[in-house]
């Protein structure tokens, strides 16, 4: 489903990804760690389309179409969803307006008729019990004055009500407490099927104690330096990664 | 010089009645003496004057209804509304009853009791010097509105005034004059709501609204412009506060060919308050301008003022916000926040806030800013399937949203909520058909 191959790509002319080359087949769950600055978030960010970030070599596939030809908004139309490390805020525009915004926009794509405000309103109390953020939250501003945690309850939120292929997350753990991590755990584990892929993004084995993935990589000087299943989890928390940087270089 | 108002000055002049007839002579000679304002004159450095110089007429009496083409008015439940169509009171388009505890004579209609009131308090807050579009209301007064809300009176319906253009062969004027006076510790709600229902009429409304709050009142006061956008406006708010008086004075302003908005808060009383919140949205060759002027002269006052607005295409804005705290104002604090958001890159905004503090013990803080939509919001409504145009909308909307959420009447806030989200809906729709994204 999505089929990253020898990925360059920089931000202010600066070299982040060197090379990066990575296969998700549907119904997989990958998980990417690796230390700071090794360009975890930049993959995700170069994925969705995020302006300043330049594809200087490489191709992406997603779902048979060359990602880097479409617009952002058409990624996520097609399925792409990416979870922000740092939710962005929007005052005056209201989570429920743009949450209604995105779905119908994306069940317009699937030829889905859009859901009338009634049925959505429904939805959407559902789906934030779900996540355990007060449906409150709903009328306000996007994201605008939340906590860390309830930002990354309602990244998750979007996810679930945007039902996409393909889900990154980006440090959706980090900053999370125990309880707001098992959330999350619960809500991925939820969500995962034969058709569906995940990406998670994470600099710790924390969250792969609630979420078991079929591979793991690290990710060290923007390229996968090793890959292996859950266990290499363990051995990156066990030593750390500084004996990986060391290999690389 | 100023001959392009004299036929419009003569037909008023026929139909004053008679206890204006002095002040119509004294408006007209002081608007006589004065000149045109150019660009050289500060306060109208960036608004010209020039689509004035044609002559206007007099206005018809025209049959307009309200459910005409362009007009929207708000149903605001058992308020009452009084409407006037070119300037000419309609009593079939008007609603309601009157609350108990408020007054409202009209001019025209004005007994000699009344009359004798109604010049106590006419131009107190203004000031007979002050400026030459008030020299002209003056001098062309024959119809006015005065509103009188008793002591103590909590009156919880809104009042509505609201004043329509219709159309007729020539272009034409209207003069419009609203004076409220609120007594000691009343509440009361004032709308003031101006539409036109042809959008090709030329049409030239030089208004004067005086707002009189007595010791302890508070009054909601509402300014909207909906005018068409051949539409000329030139108007003056000026409100005075006396001891703990509260006004809450909110603003809106369409665009139209020329929209010029001076108004003036003076905090005469110690303790007085005024939150003043505006939003205005020029677009296409429009124009408006803005100027309020907070007047601190007496210690312990507050004042909070929040403009905001969006100029898209060719569209041009100016807003002048003036705070002058005089030597003994101290304990003052006030505030005025101005932010702008330009949509394209012929968009042009003036903005200048003006300090003048005399007393040394004060608050006071002040900011204005020019800005384009935020880029990684874009992204990040993009990133969940938006499209450009919508996300454009959405991020516009949002940003004067902030401002209409702070409309109390909620009818009201409503009212102007889907006004404004269909106007940009509108507007993005437009933007898709041109981009080619367009929805079948």
């Amino acid at each position: 489903m999505l089929k990253i191959d020898n990925l360059h790509a920089s931000v202010d002319g600066k070299d982040i990804l060197k090379g990066l080359t990575l296969t998700v087949k549907a119904g997989e769950v990958h998980a990417i760690m690796g230390p700071n600055g090794s360009g975890k978030s930049t993959l995700g960010h170069v994925l969705a389309g995020r302006p300043g970030y330049t594809v200087t070599a490489g191709t992406v596939e997603f779902l048979g179409q060359d990602l880097f030809a479409l617009e952002t908004e058409e990624r996520a139309r097609l399925g792409l969803f990416l979870a922000f490390q740092y939710p962005v805020e929007i005052p005056g525009v209201s989570n429920m307006e743009f949450m209604k915004a995105a779905v119908d926009a994306v069940r317009e794509q699937r030829g889905e008729p859009a859901l009338d405000a009634v049925s959505f309103m429904k939805l959407a109390r559902q789906t934030s019990a779900l996540v355990d953020l007060d449906p409150a939250f709903l009328k306000r501003g996007v994201n605008e004055g939340f906590s860390g945690g309830e930002k990354k309850r309602n990244e998750l939120m979007q996810m679930m009500l945007l039902e996409p292929r393909l889900a990154i997350l980006d440090e959706t753990d980090s900053g999370l407490d125990i309880d707001a991590l098992q959330v999350v755990a619960k809500g991925v584990n939820s969500m995962r099927s034969p058709e569906r892929g995940f990406v998670l993004v994470t600099h710790y084995q924390r969250l792969l104690e609630f979420i078991e993935p079929d591979h793991v990589h690290v990710l060290a000087d923007g390229r996968i330096a090793r890959s292996g299943d859950k266990s290499l989890a363990l051995e990156l928390e066990a030593r750390g990664y500084s004996w990986l940087e060391d290999e690389v270089a | 010089m100023n001959e392009f108002m004299e036929q419009a000055l003569d037909s008023a002049a026929a139909s004053a009645p008679v206890w204006l007839q002095d002040w119509q002579v004294d408006g007209r000679g002081r608007w006589e003496r004065s000149v045109i304002p150019t660009r050289k004159t500060e306060n109208w450095k960036y608004t010209g004057l020039q689509s004035l110089r044609q002559a206007f007429a007099a206005p018809a009496i025209a049959e307009l209804g309200l459910s005409g083409a362009g007009v929207d008015v708000p149903e605001l439940g058992d308020g009452y509304r009084l409407v006037f169509a070119n300037g000419h009171h309609r009593p079939e388009l008007s609603a309601g009853e009157l609350p108990a505890g408020v007054s409202l004579v009209r001019f025209a209609d004005a007994s000699p009791a009344q009359a004798k009131r109604i010049c106590s308090y006419l131009g107190t807050a203004v000031g007979r010097d002050a400026q030459l579009f008030t020299a002209l209301n003056d001098a062309a007064l024959a119809e006015g509105v005065f509103l009188e809300v008793a002591e103590d009176a909590r009156v919880e319906q809104p009042l509505q005034l609201v004043w329509l253009t219709g159309n007729q062969a020539e272009a034409f004027t209207v003069n419009q004059r609203l004076l409220v006076l609120c007594g000691a510790r009343s509440q009361a709600t004032v709308i003031e709501h101006f539409a036109g229902t042809h959008s090709e009429q030329r049409t030239f409304t030089n208004g004067v609204t005086e707002l009189l709050l007595e010791s302890g009142a508070s009054l909601e006061h509402y300014r909207l412009h909906l005018e068409q956008g051949a539409a000329l406006h030139i108007g003056s708010v000026h409100a005075r506060l006396a001891e703990h008086a509260t006004i809450n004075s909110f603003h809106l302003a369409l665009g139209s060919e020329l929209k010029r908005i001076d108004l003036v808060v003076d905090h005469a009383g110690p303790g007085a308050h005024c939150e003043v919140n505006g939003v205005y949205l020029p677009r296409g060759n429009e124009h408006i301008d803005y100027h309020t002027c907070i007047e601190h002269r007496v210690p312990h006052c507050t004042s909070n003022e929040v403009f905001r607005g969006i100029i898209a295409d060719e569209a041009t804005a100016v807003f002048n916000g003036r705070i002058h705290i005089h030597p003994d104002a101290q304990k003052t604090r006030a505030q005025l926040s101005n932010k702008n958001l330009l949509t394209s890159n012929q968009a042009q905004i003036n903005t200048k806030p003006e300090l003048e503090i005399y007393a040394d013990d004060v608050q006071c803080a002040h900011g204005a800013t020019v800005a384009q939509l935020d880029e990684l919001a874009l992204h990040y409504l993009r990133t969940r399937g938006v499209s450009v145009a919508d996300a454009r909308t959405m991020l516009s909307f949002g940003f004067i949203n902030e401002v209409i959420d702070t409309v109390r009447n909620q009818p009201l806030r409503e009212f102007l909520q889907k006004l404004l989200s269909e106007r940009f809906a509108r507007d993005g729709l437009a933007a898709r058909r041109v981009k080619g994204e367009a929805r079948p």
